[in-house]
C-alpha cells in the first residue's frame, strides 16, 4: 500500500478525507466505506534529494476528481499540526507521530543490511563469478553488471528491506572496489514507511576462471581431435571443404587446425565440439567415422574422468570427375548400372551417372561403406583431346540437375593425332569441332582393377571424354586477376624439409580449384566468393572474344569482403 | 496535575480506570500500586471504586459517565450494578443500558454539558443519554474515526483529539463542545487518545510512556497547571499550543 510519494509542497492542497455530521441534518455514512477510503491514508517518510536526510512526505486517499463523481459535497480539509512527541517540534501527523529526527534517530533501517561484499573477477575474459561456477561477462558500470551486484545482495536483504533505487558510485578503475548506493525501504513502528539511502561496497577479487586457467597451463591442450582423412593422391576434396567450414563457421571452436598427409586434423577443446564438427562434415560428404577414448586423468573420490576423445573420420575416395568402375554387385543393386560411370557430383551422397545412357544412380554413405569401391581413374589422369568432328544423337536432356546431350565425337589425343577415336560421349551440349576436352584415354590405360576382370566380355571404349578444356584461353589470359578472391583457413603446416615438389604441387592443385569454382555454378551454391578490391576490369581491355570463352564468376555472386574495413569505434571514415 | 502510571505495565490507562468530576472507577485484579496513585491523588475528594464491569478489567471502555450519571452496558452483572450504586454518591445515576453497541467508553465521550457518539448509536440509546447525563449529544467522526469515545477525550475545560483531525474538523468540534481543542498524542505517539489517559477538571492520568511533550500539552490544554506561575505558562504557551478556539 505504498503510493504515490510526493514532495512536500503538494501536501498542503489536498487532505484526509473526513466527513462530519451533526445529528441535525444529512444521513450517516456507513462505517465501512469509511473504513475502506481511510486506508490509503498512510504518511510516508522520504529522503529530500537534496538533503540526503529524511523529510515527511504523505500519500494521498481520495483525488479530487474521485470525490467529485460521486456527487456528494466534500468540505475542504486542512491538515493541522502535531507536536513530535518526543522533541516537541511542531510538525504534520505521520503514523509514527514522531518528527523525521527523532524517528531516525531511533530507528535504523540499514542495520543488519551487508555493508560490504566480494565478488570474483578473471581478468583473462573480464567475467564475474556467478556461484559455485558460472562465469558472466559484463563491462565495468554497465546495467547488467548492476543487476548482477544487487541480486548478489538480494538474498541477503529482501526479508529486511525492499529495495526502491540502486546507481553505481564513482570508483577508480583500479581500486578494486565497485560502490553501489541503494534506496531501501521498511515499515517502522505503526505502520510509517522510512527511505534510506544505504552504500555497499564489493571488494573485486581476482580469479581465473577455469577455462582461462587450463588455457594459461597448456595453450594447446586439446579434448577431443577429429582427424579428417581422404586416401587419394590429391588434396582437392579437402579445398573444397576448407571453403564450406568457412561458410558455414564450422571450425570456429577449434582450438587448432593442423595438416596431416592425406588430410586435416581439428583440435577442439570439448566432446561437443567436436561432435557438432563431426557432424557437419556428416551433412557434407560422404563418410564413416569412429570414435575412440583415452583416459587422462581419473579422480577416485568423486569418480571423475578425464578423457581425451578421438573421431576418426574418413571421407569416400570417389571425387567428382572419377571414372569408376563399379564392382558386379553394386551395380546390380544399383539396376545393373553400367559398369563403367562416371562421379559427377559428391555431398553427403554420391551422384553417379552412365556417360553411354545417361542414367544416373545416387549412393548415401552408408550405402557406399557397406560395400566400398575405389576409382578407376581420377581426375590427375585426364588428357587433352581435340574434337575433330562431333554429331548429336539425341536431344539436350537435363538429368539430374544438369544438362546433357549425347552425341558421338571423333577425337584425338593432343600429343598423338595419328590414332583417331570415335566415342560416344555426353557432352554433346558444349563441344564444337575444334575444341579441347579433357578426357580419360582408356586406349593407352592399363587398367588394374580386380572389380573389371569379374565382368566377362567387357568392351571397354577407347575414351570417355569428361569436360571442356579452357586452358588455351587460359594460357592467353594468364597473368590478369580473378574478380574474387577466397579466404583461407589458418591451418598449422608442418614444415616441409626435404620435400621441394610439395609446395609446387600444392599451388597448382590450388590452381585447378579455383578453374573448377570459375567453371561449375552448382560448385559455388555453398561458398562465399569475396569480391577482389584490386581487380580492375578495365585492364581487361583485350579481345572481347577472350572474356566470351573463359567462364568466370559473374558479379552478383561475390560478396563484399567486410574485414578489409577498418571499422573503428567512432572513428570517422574518409 | 498529570500524573504517569502504568496499570500491570501496560500504558493504556484509559482502559482499566474511568475518571470524572464526582467520582473514579478503577478495574480490580491490578496491583495496589495502581490502586494507591489514584488514592492519593483524589482519597478524600471522590470515592475511587474498585470494580469490573461484565467481568472484564477494561472498566474505562465499557462504561460512559459524568457527574450526573453513569451509563453500564446491558452486560454488566447485577452484582456489580449494586456495588457500584453502592459505592457512587445518590446524586449519580447508574443505569443499565441495552444497546448494542456495548462498549460505551468507545462509543461515547462526554463532559459534564456535551456528549459526542458513535453515529450508530440507537435513537433510545441517545435520548436516555440526554436524560441520564444531562448533556446535549452530537452524533459526530473524528479524523474519521467513528468510535469517538477512543479517539478524543475532553473535560469541562478543554479536549484532546485525534493527531489527524484537520483543521476545519478541531474548529467545528470546539464550536459544539465549547472548550479548547488541541490535536495530540499520548503515550509516545499513540493516537488512541482515551485509552491511554483519563481527566476530570482538576487532574489527569497517563500512561507512563507520555513524553514530556504530550505531558505539557496535556496540562495546558486541560488546564491542570493552576498552580505554576503564569509567566511559564504564557511562554510554553506560545511555542506549544498552536490551536485554540
Amino acid at each position: 500500500m505504498y503510493n504515490l510519494v510526493q514532495h512536500s509542497q503538494d501536501y498542503i492542497r489536498r487532505s484526509p478525507f473526513h466527513t462530519c455530521f451533526s445529528i441535525h441534518y444529512l444521513p450517516i455514512i456507513k462505517p465501512s466505506s469509511l473504513h475502506r477510503l481511510l486506508r490509503f491514508l498512510s504518511p510516508i517518510l522520504l529522503p529530500s534529494p537534496f538533503h540526503k536526510t529524511l523529510t515527511l512526505v504523505s500519500a494521498m486517499a481520495l483525488n479530487p476528481s474521485d470525490q467529485a463523481s460521486t456527487g456528494m459535497f466534500f468540505p475542504t480539509q486542512t491538515p493541522g499540526t502535531v507536536l513530535c512527541c518526543t522533541c516537541g517540534v511542531v510538525m504534520a501527523p505521520n503514523p509514527a507521530n514522531m518528527c523525521v529526527k527523532c524517528l531516525r534517530s531511533r530507528v535504523d533501517i540499514t542495520e543488519g543490511l551487508p555493508r560490504q561484499a566480494v565478488v570474483n573477477f578473471c581478468p583473462d575474459c573480464s567475467s564475474y563469478l556467478q556461484p559455485p561456477n558460472k562465469w558472466l561477462r559484463f563491462n565495468l558500470d554497465s546495467q547488467e553488471l548492476l543487476h548482477f551486484l544487487v541480486k548478489r545482495l538480494h538474498t541477503r536483504f529482501s526479508r529486511l528491506v525492499t529495495l526502491t533505487h540502486a546507481e553505481f558510485m564513482f570508483t577508480e578503475p583500479h581500486s578494486k572496489r565497485i560502490k553501489i548506493r541503494l534506496r531501501v525501504r521498511r515499515e517502522v513502528m505503526n505502520g510509517a514507511i522510512l527511505e534510506q539511502p544505504h552504500i555497499v561496497e564489493f571488494v573485486v577479487h581476482d580469479k581465473l576462471c577455469l577455462s582461462c586457467s587450463r588455457l594459461q597451463a597448456n595453450p594447446d591442450q586439446w579434448v577431443a581431435a577429429v582427424q579428417l582423412r581422404q586416401h587419394v593422391p590429391h588434396r582437392r576434396t579437402f579445398l573444397f571443404l576448407e571453403q564450406l567450414i568457412l561458410r558455414h563457421g564450422a571450425a570456429t571452436r577449434a582450438v587448432r587446425i593442423a595438416d596431416a598427409p592425406h588430410g586435416l586434423d581439428f583440435f577442439f577443446a570439448s566432446r561437443s565440439h567436436a561432435i557438432r564438427f563431426v557432424d557437419f562434415v556428416n551433412s557434407v560428404a560422404p563418410v564413416q567415422y569412429r570414435t575412440d577414448k583415452q583416459l587422462v586423468s581419473h579422480d577416485p573420490k568423486s569418480n571423475v574422468y578425464n578423457y581425451k576423445h578421438t573421431f576418426s573420420v574418413e571421407i569416400s575416395p570417389i571425387c567428382r570427375e572419377d571414372l569408376i568402375c563399379l564392382p558386379p554387385k553394386v551395380a546390380h543393386s544399383l539396376g545393373n548400372l553400367g559398369p563403367l560411370v562416371i562421379c559427377t557430383k559428391v555431398s553427403n551422397s554420391i551422384v553417379l551417372m552412365d556417360p553411354f545412357t545417361l542414367r544416373v544412380a545416387y549412393l548415401n554413405a552408408t550405402q557406399y561403406w557397406s560395400d566400398p569401391f575405389r576409382p578407376l581413374l581420377s581426375s590427375r589422369q585426364l588428357v587433352e583431346y581435340s574434337i575433330l568432328d562431333i554429331e548429336p544423337e539425341s536431344d539436350i536432356v537435363t538429368v539430374g540437375g544438369s544438362r546433357y546431350q549425347l552425341a558421338y565425337v571423333q577425337v584425338a589425343r593432343m600429343s598423338d593425332f595419328s590414332n583417331v577415336f570415335t566415342v560416344k560421349t555426353h557432352l554433346g551440349h558444349l563441344l564444337n569441332v575444334g575444341d579441347n576436352a579433357l578426357g580419360y584415354d582408356l586406349f593407352g590405360a592399363n587398367p588394374n582393377d580386380m572389380e573389371m576382370d569379374k565382368y566377362k566380355g567387357l568392351v571397354l571404349p577407347d575414351c570417355v571424354l569428361m569436360k571442356k578444356s579452357y586452358e588455351e584461353a587460359r594460357a592467353r589470359r594468364s597473368g590478369k586477376q580473378r574478380n574474387f578472391k577466397l579466404k583461407r583457413l589458418d591451418i598449422e603446416v608442418e614444415p616441409t624439409g626435404g620435400r621441394k615438389g610439395e609446395d609446387d604441387k600444392r599451388n597448382d592443385e590450388y590452381q585447378k580449384f579455383i578453374e573448377d569454382l570459375e567453371e561449375n555454378p552448382e560448385l559455388r551454391f555453398n561458398i562465399s566468393l569475396y569480391k577482389n578490391d584490386n581487380y580492375e576490369p578495365s585492364e581487361m581491355g583485350s579481345s572481347m572474344a577472350d572474356a566470351e570463352e573463359i567462364p568466370s564468376v559473374p558479379v552478383e555472386e561475390l560478396v563484399a569482403d567486410l574485414e578489409g574495413l577498418d571499422i573503428g569505434d567512432g572513428q570517422d571514415q574518409e | 496535575m498529570a500524573t504517569r502510571l502504568q496499570f500491570e505495565n501496560n500504558c493504556e490507562v484509559g482502559v482499566f480506570s474511568k475518571l470524572t468530576n464526582k467520582y473514579c472507577l478503577v478495574a480490580i485484579g491490578g496491583s495496589e500500586s495502581f490502586y494507591s496513585v489514584f488514592e492519593s491523588e483524589l482519597a478524600g475528594v471522590i470515592p475511587v471504586v474498585k470494580t469490573s464491569i461484565t467481568g472484564t478489567r477494561i472498566v474505562g471502555r465499557m462504561c460512559a459517565g459524568n457527574k450526573n450519571g453513569l451509563l453500564l452496558p446491558h452486560t454488566t452483572t447485577d452484582q456489580e450494578l449494586q456495588h457500584i450504586r453502592n459505592c457512587l454518591p445518590d446524586e449519580v445515576v447508574v443505569q443499565r443500558v441495552e444497546e448494542r453497541l456495548s462498549a460505551l467508553g468507545n462509543c461515547v465521550a462526554c463532559n459534564d454539558h456535551v456528549a459526542l457518539t458513535h453515529p450508530d448509536l440507537d435513537r433510545e440509546t441517545e435520548e436516555l443519554i440526554a436524560d441520564v447525563l444531562g448533556v446535549e449529544v452530537f452524533r459526530q467522526t473524528i479524523a474519521g474515526n467513528i468510535l469517538v469515545g477512543s479517539y478524543c477525550v475532553f473535560s469541562n475545560r478543554g479536549g484532546l483529539v485525534h493527531p489527524h483531525t484537520s483543521i476545519e474538523d478541531l474548529d467545528e468540534l470546539s464550536t459544539l463542545l465549547q472548550v479548547p481543542l488541541v490535536a495530540g498524542t499520548v503515550n509516545r505517539g499513540s493516537e488512541v487518545i482515551a485509552g491511554g489517559m483519563t481527566v476530570n477538571d482538576w487532574t489527569a492520568f497517563c500512561g507512563s510512556d507520555t513524553t514530556a511533550t504530550e505531558l505539557s500539552v496535556i496540562e495546558s490544554v486541560f488546564k491542570l497547571r493552576e498552580a505554576q506561575p503564569t509567566a511559564i505558562v504564557d511562554e510554553m504557551r506560545r511555542s506549544l499550543i498552536d490551536t485554540y478556539v
